[in-house]
This record gives C-alpha cells, structure tokens and sequence, in this order.
C-alpha cells in the first residue's frame, strides 16, 4: 500500500506540474485528469473508497468534461498554443514561485513541529460517511444544494444573451 | 491499515496547492487560470480526507464533498463567464480584462 | 412721559428699517418725510421728556427701565435697560435736535442723489445707535450702540462708495476706531471679572467700594475704556481716521462731529467719571492727551485749505478741549463744551455745505472761493456765527462760555496744570486764526468760483436754529463775573456733584486774558488775511516754512508714521505669509493624502494575476506571523 501512495503521490504532483507549464489547453486538461485520478488513488490508500470513487466520477468525469466543451468551443487552436508559450517567459516564474517555495517551506516547517500521535488509518466505510451527511451534516447538504442551484441559474443567465448566441 | 507517515502524507496537498498557486500567477489564459484554482481546491480537498483518515471520522470526507459541490458550482460559473469574456473582448487574456484599474 | 423713553432711539430706528425694507422703492418725498419725521419725533419726544424731567425730577435725579433681560447664563444678567439722568438727558437733546435739524437740511442737500433712500436710512439707524449709546443704562446695550455707531459711520463716509478713495477713508475710519473698540471690549471683560456685573450705576458703587483710590486694577480698567474713547473721538494717536471721514457728504461730516460718533468718547468718560476718580493717573493721561490733541489738531488746521478738513481738525482740536476738560475733573465743563460745539461744529458743517453746493463742481479748496459774503449772505452770516463761537469771542457766543469755564477750571486744578492751561490758551489763539483765516478767505477777496442754484427753506432753517442755539446755549451757564448764571451745572449737579467754587478775583482776571486771546487771534488773522503785507507772503515762501507748512498740512505726520510703523510692516508679513503658513500644513494634509492616494492607485492595476499575487503574499505574511510566534 506504502508503494502505492507514494507512486500514485508522485504521478500527482509531476501531472500537476505539466498542467500548468502547458502551452496547449487540451494537454494540460488530459494532464489534470491524470493528477486528478492518481489523488483519487491516494484517497483510496488513505482508506477513503467514497471520496476517491466521488473523486473520478464527479472531477475527473464531469467537471472536466465541462472544461473540454469549453476549451473545444473556444477553438484555441496551434495559434492559441504559440501565443501561450510566449506569454509564459522565464522571468514570470520567478515570483510566483518564490511565493509558492515560502508557502511550502512554512506549511512544511508547521507540519514538521506537530506533534501528533503517528496515524492508525482506518477504512471509513460509504455508509459511515452517508449516515453522517444525513444526520449532524443535514444543514450543510442544504447549502451545498442551493449553491448549485445558483450556480445553474447563473450559468445559465451568464452564458445566455439577449439575442440568443454568443 | 497502513504505515504511511503522516507528515509524508501530509506534504502532497501542500505540493500541490503551492503548484496551484504557481499556476494562478503564471497563466494568463483565463482558463489556465480557473484549472490552477480546480488544483488547489483539490489540494484542500485532499487535506481534509488525509484528516478524517488520521482519526477515522467520516466528517473529513463530508467536507471533502462539500467542497466538491463547490468545485462544481464554481467551474460552472466560471467557465460561463469565461465564455462571457471572451465574447466581449475576443481574447482569454486575464490582463485584457482591466477595466477596473484605478 | 419719562416711561416713553424707549420711543427715542425706537423712531429712527423704525425709519431706518422701513427705508431699508423699501430698498429705494419709495418716491423721493415719501424717502424724505420717513427721513425726517422719526427724529423730529424722537426731538419732540425727548423735549416733552426733559421738561418733565426738569419739572419733576424722578428720586435721585435719575430714572431707570430694563425693558427685558437679554440673556441669562449663571450670574451674568445683562439687561436691555434705559438710563436717564441731566447727563444722557443733555446728551440726548443735543443728538436728537441737532440730528433732526441736520436731517432737514440733507433733504435738501442730498436732492437728485441716487442714494437719497440709502442716505436717510444710515442717517436715522446712525441717530438711533447714538441714542442707544447715551440711553444704555449697561455697558453691553451701552457697546451696541458704541458698534452701530461706527458701522454707520462707515457706511456713511463711503457712501459715495463708486470712488475708490471714499471707500479707503471709510476703511481707515472703521479700522483705527476698531483698534479703540478692541480695548474698550477688553476694559468690559475686566470689568466684569473683578466687579461681577455690567451695569453701570451698580457697576461705580460696587467699584468704588471695593477699589481703593488710585488701585491698579481700576487704573487698568480706565486706561482700556479710555483707548475706546480715543478711538471712537478720534483724540490723539487714533486721530487719523476723522480727516479723511471728511469723504463722505457733508450733512454726515456735521452729524458724525457735532451729534454723534465723536462725542461718544467723552460721554463714555464722563459716565464713567466715577472709575476715573479712582485712577487719578489715567485721568491726568487723559488731560493730558486732550492738551496735546488739541494743540496739534489746531496747528494742522491752521495749514488745511479743504474747508471740510479745516473743520474736521477743529472738531478733533474742540474734542481734546473736552478730554482736557474730563482729565481735570470738570465734568460740566466738558458736557457743557460738548453741547455748545454740537451747535456751532452742525451749523459750521452745514454752512460749509450750503456754499461747497452753490459753487461750481462742489468746489473745497478755500482759495478758490473769495468774495462769497455779498454772494451767499445766508451761508455767510451763519458761517460767522460758527466760526465767532468756534473762536470763543467774548460775550455773544456759547463757546466763549463753554471755553471760559474749561480753562479756569483748569487753571483751578492747580498742580502741574499751567502746562495744560497754557495748551489751552495757546490753541485758543490759533482756533481764532485758522478759523478767521478761512473766513476771511472765503468771504472776501475777489470772488473765484461761479456760483449757481439757490437755497430753499429746509437749508436755511437749520442754519438759522442752530446759528440762535450757537449764541443763546451758552447762557445757560456763565461765569461769576458776568451774571454767574448756573443752570447747566446745577442741573449737572446729580451726576457730578457740586460745581467748584470759582476763584473770584482771579477769574475775572483769566477771563479777560482769554478774551484779549481770542480776539488778538482774529485781529492778526484779519491783518495776515485781509491787508496781506508782502513780507508775510515771501516768508510763507522760504524753504523751511513750507516745510513746516507741509509738515502741518498732513497733519503732523501721523499718518506717514502709521504707515511706516504699522501699515507697511502688517502689509510685507501679509504678502510674505500670502500662502498662509498655518494652511500649509492642512494643505500638506490633503497634499500626503493625495500623494498616497496615487501611490495605492498605482496597485489597483485591474489584473487579477497581480490580485492573486498579493493574496498570496498576504496570506503567506499571515502564517509567516503564526509560524514565528
């Protein structure tokens, strides 16, 4: 199982890694998928079956097929892809990635100063995690259910004009 | 269940929210730039399975699928009003989109 | 009657708004008869009140009416209150029939004016603001009055106001009496912090009880009054202003120096009398600046040929006879001075209007004129009559008694007065000469200017009241010598106590000299003027006494000094300090908020990635903080 997580850990953070260097948008999305599934295999090292089936079928599957409807009606073709690399000079890296090398240093450095217990993983079940939506979590279902009925409506009014198209 | 130490399962989110850190401040396609926040909720996402896992509480993994939800709802809208931009002013540029400089 | 009081200063006050509320509307006649009927009522008024005061005289001689308290803060009270005694009665008299008979005489004078509506309606809120003054029985109501009367007197000499220099001299005239105002108000606020109340009888008891004699904070306290008085009766250093008031028309010149404005001052002193008596080292400043007023107001006279200037340093000079008069304690003389000078300065003033409004283009320079007696025998005859009582010339004339009764007090005051005597008598001589003088070159000679027009009833009535008043108001009270009449100061008695007893012999003695005085005065003006010898005529030529001449023209040169002492220093700080330096550090205010203004602006890029950027940055300083703690 070790051997599973930390090579499925580090097929994450490589995708990851080739997303966001891509100049192509269809290559970065296909890169996203694979991270995507590979923290849906660390999820289920980590004894979370649920989260991991949830992971590949809701991201991996629905959301980013959203992203190729869209990356495919924008048409961004090998025109698009040049521009992109050119926008992505060496010197752009250079703040953001010394922003992100603190982030990592200081979460690391507080990780590092915990003190807990070394960690007795354990399989929670479907069933555990539906009774608990369904029971102390009943209010936050009801959120979560009217934040995507916004999210419909207003995607829906955004992405309709007065004329009917784009 | 397994031996996995826990700081070296707890670096993987931090990776890969710093790379979608990294993503949102480098990209300058909008949609770039909205896959870069889909890293990094998924980052947060998987802080608070590694979580539930640590005390085997099934409440890291609601979370998880609440933020899922929001997730969804947020790449619905955003890609809308990427669709949106793009019509308006026929590029993805993020530093297009500028007029409400001071 | 005497409860009726408060009609006095209502009538004018009433003319004035309803002239004011028409703005010009009303014709002409209608302008006039507002104009002129609320004084004549307040005179009538008044009249039927001082004969019934005098009939009758209200318990201890003096009668007094809060008409309603003004405010009430803790123990500070001040009353809107009437206070009449033989002192404001007097007072009030003089301002009412000199005042209505100036009136009368601007309804003509002042004819086919645009301003005609404007004019009558300062004129009465003037009179109405003197009599506030005179009748105030507290010295807040009494310092309304004091600042009405020089708002008017601004509006007044600029009222002409399309002339920039008339404008200037109403600004001189209204600063310089403010520097006076400024003390006065600073002498209440003492006033009140020591003695707890403001009104003015309470005010002397309480202060004379509670002050030993000659006490400094008394003397503080009259020093501060007195430099009102100086301001507001234009005696030396705050003379400079009255000259240049000579701007306005003429009816205003003879109102502002005979019934108002001028003798506020002396009437301020001479109701405070009792304060003075307490700080006998004021009171010798005040003889004293009277003396020295008086002796160089009329050596400027003397060299003035504008005969509205002429007079004007008359009425500074006749002034300083007053303040010399109440620095020697001889309170009914000053009244006395005060109510003779109100009649022969308004019938000097008017005379010289009648002839400047006959003669071409309103000609002032003396010789220019010449030979007007045969040509205007109205203005000349009353002129003279001005002009003799002006000089004092014995017997007939009601400045001779007024005059006679300050110099022998005086000389009876003893101590180092001869100096201020001798002052006295000195300018005594030059007031014949430069008053003669312009007779006599005005009146005879060959005649210089056409003269056009003619006078109707309301100039010449005036003129022939007050050229009675200025030979009969000196009856009232003679000297032992010569009748030894004493109306007036018994009258005054109330207010001032008895008078002092005459030296006999040696007063006969004095009067006499001071006639000679007078008289040499208008012999040698008669031989300098009338049978001009050549010699007199190449010595006014030689260098140093045009010099002096020059010197006396612009009145001793106070106004060169004042210019260069005060004027010209404010002015250079005034234009160095032209951005204002206290602005500055509000401007520098706004300026750094504006500079960091455009600094955080310069974050507002409108880039999200820039956003982003920063969030993070921020959140990273964040847990940067956490972390380290």
């Amino acid at each position: 199982m070790n051997a599973t997580f930390y090579l499925s850990a580090a097929i994450a953070v490589l995708s990851t890694v080739l997303v966001i260097t891509r100049a192509n948008g269809v290559h970065a999305l296909l890169y996203l998928v694979v991270s995507l599934l590979a923290v849906a295999l660390v999820f289920f090292t980590l004894g979370a079956p649920f989260a991991a089936a949830l992971e590949v079928i809701v991201y991996a599957g629905a959301i980013m097929v959203l992203f190729v409807f869209v990356v495919m009606m924008m048409n961004l073709g090998d025109a698009a892809a040049v521009r992109e690399a050119r926008w992505m000079e060496p010197k752009i890296w250079v703040g953001p990635s010394i922003l992100a090398i603190l982030l990592t240093a200081q979460l690391a450095y507080m990780l590092d100063s915990n003190t807990m217990s070394q960690p007795h993983h354990a399989i929670v079940p479907a069933r555990a995690v539906g009774i608990a939506m369904y029971g102390p979590y009943l209010l936050c279902v009801e959120l979560a259910s009217m934040l995507l009925l916004a999210a419909l409506v207003g995607a829906y009014r955004l992405a309709h004009t007065e004329h009917g198209r784009l | 269940m397994t031996t996995i130490p826990l700081d070296h399962v707890l670096i993987l989110p931090v990776l890969l929210f710093a790379l979608g850190v990294i993503g949102v401040l480098v990209r300058r396609n909008l949609v770039f730039i909205l896959m870069s926040i889909e890293i990094m909720l998924n980052a947060a996402g998987l802080m608070f399975i590694i979580a539930g896992a640590r005390w085997g509480q099934p409440d890291g993994q609601v979370m998880f699928l609440l933020v899922l939800t929001l997730a969804a709802a947020e790449v619905s809208v955003g890609l809308a009003l990427i669709i949106r931009i793009r019509h308006r002013l026929t590029t993805l540029d993020s530093d297009a989109a500028d007029l409400l400089q001071g | 009657m005497i409860h009726d009081l408060w009609l006095v200063p209502a009538f004018p006050l009433l003319g004035a708004a309803i002239l004011m509320i028409s703005a010009g509307r009303l014709p002409s006649r209608a302008v006039a008869l507002v104009g002129v009927v609320p004084v004549a009522v307040s005179a009538i008024v008044s009249a039927i009140i001082g004969i019934g005061f005098m009939a009758a005289p209200p318990s201890g001689h003096a009668f007094t009416e809060i008409l309603w308290r003004w405010i009430a803060i803790g123990g500070f009270r001040p009353a809107v209150g009437l206070y009449l005694d033989p002192l404001s009665l007097v007072m009030m008299l003089v301002v009412t029939i000199v005042g209505f008979l100036i009136l009368l005489y601007s309804t003509e004078f002042m004819a086919g004016d645009e301003g005609y509506s404007r004019f009558f309606a300062y004129m009465n809120l003037f009179v109405s603001a003197m009599l506030v003054l005179l009748l105030a029985s507290n010295l807040l109501f009494l310092y309304v009055g004091w600042e009405g009367v020089g708002l008017c007197s601004y509006l007044l000499i600029g009222f002409w106001y399309q002339d920039a220099a008339n404008g200037l001299a109403a600004r001189k005239a209204f600063i310089v009496t403010r520097i006076g105002d400024t003390g006065l108000m600073i002498g209440l606020f003492v006033l009140f912090t020591h003695l707890g109340t403001l009104d003015i009888q309470p005010l002397l008891h309480r202060a004379a009880s509670v002050w030993p004699h000659g006490s400094a904070i008394a003397s503080l306290a009259t020093a501060l009054l007195l430099i009102g008085a100086l301001g507001k009766s234009a005696q030396i250093p705050l003379q400079t202003w009255l000259p240049d008031a000579m701007a306005g028309p003429t009816p205003v010149s003879a109102l502002i120096h005979a019934a108002t404005m001028v003798t506020a001052g002396v009437y301020l002193i001479a109701r405070m009398h009792g304060l003075y008596m307490l700080a006998p080292a004021i009171q010798m400043t005040v003889a004293a600046i009277g003396a020295a007023t008086l002796f160089v107001a009329a050596f400027a006279a003397l060299n003035q040929h504008d005969i509205k200037r002429i007079l004007a340093y008359s009425t500074v000079s006749q002034i300083g006879y007053m303040f010399l008069a109440l620095g020697v304690g001889a309170w009914t003389a000053a009244i006395f001075h005060f109510m003779a000078h109100a009649f022969f300065k308004a019938l000097l003033f008017l005379a010289a209007g009648a002839i400047t409004m006959r003669l071409e283009h309103h000609e002032h320079d003396i010789f220019r004129m010449g030979g007007l007696a045969k040509k205007l025998p109205v203005a000349f005859w009353s002129f003279l009559i001005g002009s003799a009582s002006l000089a004092a010339l014995p017997l007939v004339t009601a400045g001779f008694y007024s005059k006679e009764m300050i110099l022998s007090e005086t000389w009876a005051h003893g101590g180092a007065v001869p100096i201020l005597w001798a002052a006295g008598l000195v300018t005594a001589f030059v007031t014949a000469l430069y008053i003669f003088r312009a007779v006599f070159i005005v009146f005879f000679g060959e005649a210089k200017t056409p003269i056009v027009g003619r006078y109707g009833i309301r100039i010449v009535l005036p003129l022939a009241v007050l050229s009675v008043l200025a030979v009969i108001g000196g009856f009232v009270e003679t000297p032992n010598g010569l009748g030894g009449v004493t109306i007036f100061s018994r009258f005054m008695g109330s207010v001032f106590g008895p008078a002092p007893l005459a030296a006999g012999a040696t007063e006969t003695a004095l009067l006499v000299f001071a006639s000679l005085v007078s008289l040499s005065g208008v012999g040698l003006a008669w031989l300098l003027y009338m049978r001009p010898a050549p010699r007199f005529a190449a010595w006014t030529q030689t260098p140093s006494v045009v010099a002096w001449r020059a010197f006396f023209l612009s009145g001793w040169g106070f106004d060169v000094v004042y210019d260069r002492l005060v004027v010209r220093p404010f002015l250079y700080v005034v234009r160095i300090n032209r951005h204002d330096a206290i602005d500055d550090v509000y401007t520098g205010i706004a300026e750094a908020s504006r500079g960091l203004h455009r600094l955080l602006k310069l974050t507002q890029t409108g880039r999200i990635r820039w956003y982003a950027g920063w969030l993070a940055a921020g959140s990273i300083l964040t847990i940067a903080v956490a972390v380290i703690r």
